[in-house]
């Protein structure tokens, strides 16, 4: 697989025949891509578009690769720094959690603008809403790309998980030849990348230096303005509200089918009373405490991650507590009709605030400033009694049809 | 992130200021500005903000940082 024609060879990495499609292109494993389509086009018309040298069969071109260049390790794909309509529409998708496997960028060299030897080499993971964010502030910089193979996980979570990882990154240098591409020995790798890079290992194996660049990808045109120096601020994370919000549709996504099966469970409960059981039970107070999980699910997997720094108390499980017992008493303001009895009530309070304490737990997992030793800690003192309030709800609730 | 914290008095983060050669790399990859250089040394300024996450100690070249999440 080394002849000259072919249009993937821009790194010289393992990228070649059918292993893993070319950085740029993607492999659609069917057909030959047909530019015309000659029954539409008439055969009066003389067809106009040629193919370019880059094209290959069987693989079409990523949308967000406008040209290729050429580089001393042969052709490299230049994106675009403008997103467009289905770059849009995909990070929809995996914002709410639809489809979030498939979306990786290929690994390998990508560069904007006009990189010549002296420009930078920004290093970054193939999930691609991290590889758009990076693009998007890249608008007039010349510069290289160079994508790690991180599994379509972003750079925090892969730094965690070990694949944005030292390793990686020395093989991705060697593979793609970077010492031909640049003539500093320099790489710019996220700060939040870190955690999984050890810049003296990558010195010594690679010879490249690591260079740590800001937190926030929007910081990186002041960053390299700046002579690669970032400030205080762009080296501190955040967690503002918006960026808590937009973790809480895959939180729901996640919630989803353990809710379907505690639903079918509740219902069942439900029909247990004086008759054995009975299906009318089921259903009514079956619907409630269904009703009631819901709340639960709203307060510990919604409220509690948006509202985080309003709510008392430092222990994720108790801001639950709290925000589970608030949505109680609203939802008892606005169902007690439908509520019999005290026991009832007491079953329900106790299984609201049991859901929304553990979500609310679970919710450490995805901020960036829970210490793995403080969730162990919480979760000691917190499981037991979650568990224990759920225990005494369900006698109640069953208690309360007799 | 002044304004969110979690528990206090959980890290295990651990400095040994002797093996310290005050490159700054800890204070340059911290996410939560833990660390702050003086008189050459690194130094300690917001233990409570440390959230386990490694790269101090992935980072220093001189072994002076350690941490040990989830143990104890
Ligand atoms: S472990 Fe992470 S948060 Fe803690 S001091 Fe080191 S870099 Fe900072
Ligand atoms: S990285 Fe290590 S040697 Fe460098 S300043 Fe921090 S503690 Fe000291």
């Amino acid at each position: 697989m080394k002849e000259s024609l072919d249009p993937g060879c821009s790194c010289g990495c393992d990228n070649h025949g059918n292993k893993e499609p070319v950085s740029g292109l993607q492999s659609t494993g069917v057909s030959i891509m047909l530019k015309m389509d000659y029954t539409q086009a008439g055969c009066g018309i003389e067809p106009k578009n040629t193919f370019a040298d880059y094209e290959k069969p069987g693989y079409i071109l990523s949308s967000f690769v406008e040209d290729f260049i050429l580089s001393d390790t042969g052709l490299v794909p230049k994106v675009k720094t403008k997103m467009d309509k289905s770059d849009i529409k995909a990070t929809i998708m995996v914002r709410s959690g639809i489809g979030r496997n498939n979306y990786k960028v290929a690994p390998g060299l990508y560069c904007v603008g006009n990189p010549d030897k002296t420009s930078e080499v920004m290093i970054t993971a193939n999930f691609k809403l991290t590889f758009d964010h990076l693009r998007r502030e890249l608008e007039n910089i010349n510069a290289w790309i160079l994508v790690l193979d991180t599994r379509g996980v972003n750079v925090w979570c892969a730094a965690g998980k070990g694949t944005f990882s030292t390793k990686e990154l020395v093989k991705r240098i060697k593979l793609c030849s970077l010492e031909k591409v640049v003539d500093h020995k320099r790489v710019i790798v996220p700060q939040l990348g870190a955690t999984g890079v050890a810049a003296k290992t990558v010195k010594r194996e690679s010879g490249f230096r690591v260079v740590y660049g800001p937190v926030r990808a929007k910081d990186i045109p002041a960053f390299l303005g700046n002579n690669r120096k970032a400030d205080k601020k762009m080296r501190m994370v955040t967690f503002t509200f918006i960026e808590r919000l937009i973790l809480t549709p895959v939180e729901l996504n996640t919630i989803l089918k353990p809710a379907l099966i505690t639903s079918v469970v509740l219902i069942f409960l439900s029909g247990f009373g004086p008759g054995i059981f009975s299906f009318s039970s089921a259903f009514g107070r079956g619907m409630v405490s269904v009703l009631a999980l819901i709340v639960g699910i709203i307060s510990g997997a919604v409220i509690t991650p948006t509202l985080l720094p309003y709510i008392p108390f430092k222990e994720f499980a108790a801001k639950g507590i709290i925000s589970g017992a608030v949505f109680a008493a609203l939802l008892f303001l606005l169902i007690s009709s439908a509520i019999y009895g005290v026991a009832a009530f007491i079953s329900l309070f106790l299984f609201i605030v049991a859901i929304s304490s553990y979500l609310s737990m679970n919710f450490t997992g995805a901020t960036p400033f829970t210490s793995p030793s403080g969730v162990e800690k919480e979760m000691k003192r917190f499981i037991p009694v979650q568990v224990i309030a759920l225990v005494i709800s369900t006698g109640l609730w069953i208690y309360s049809a007799f | 992130m002044e304004d969110i914290r979690y528990l206090d008095d959980v890290s295990s983060l651990v400095l040994n200021q002797d093996k310290c050669i005050g490159c700054g790399l800890c204070t340059e990859v911290c996410p939560h500005n833990v660390f702050e250089l003086r008189q050459g040394k690194s130094t300690i300024i917001d233990f409570n903000a440390c959230m386990e996450c490694g790269a101090c100690v992935n980072n220093c070249p001189s072994n002076a940082l350690e941490v040990s999440p989830g143990v104890g």
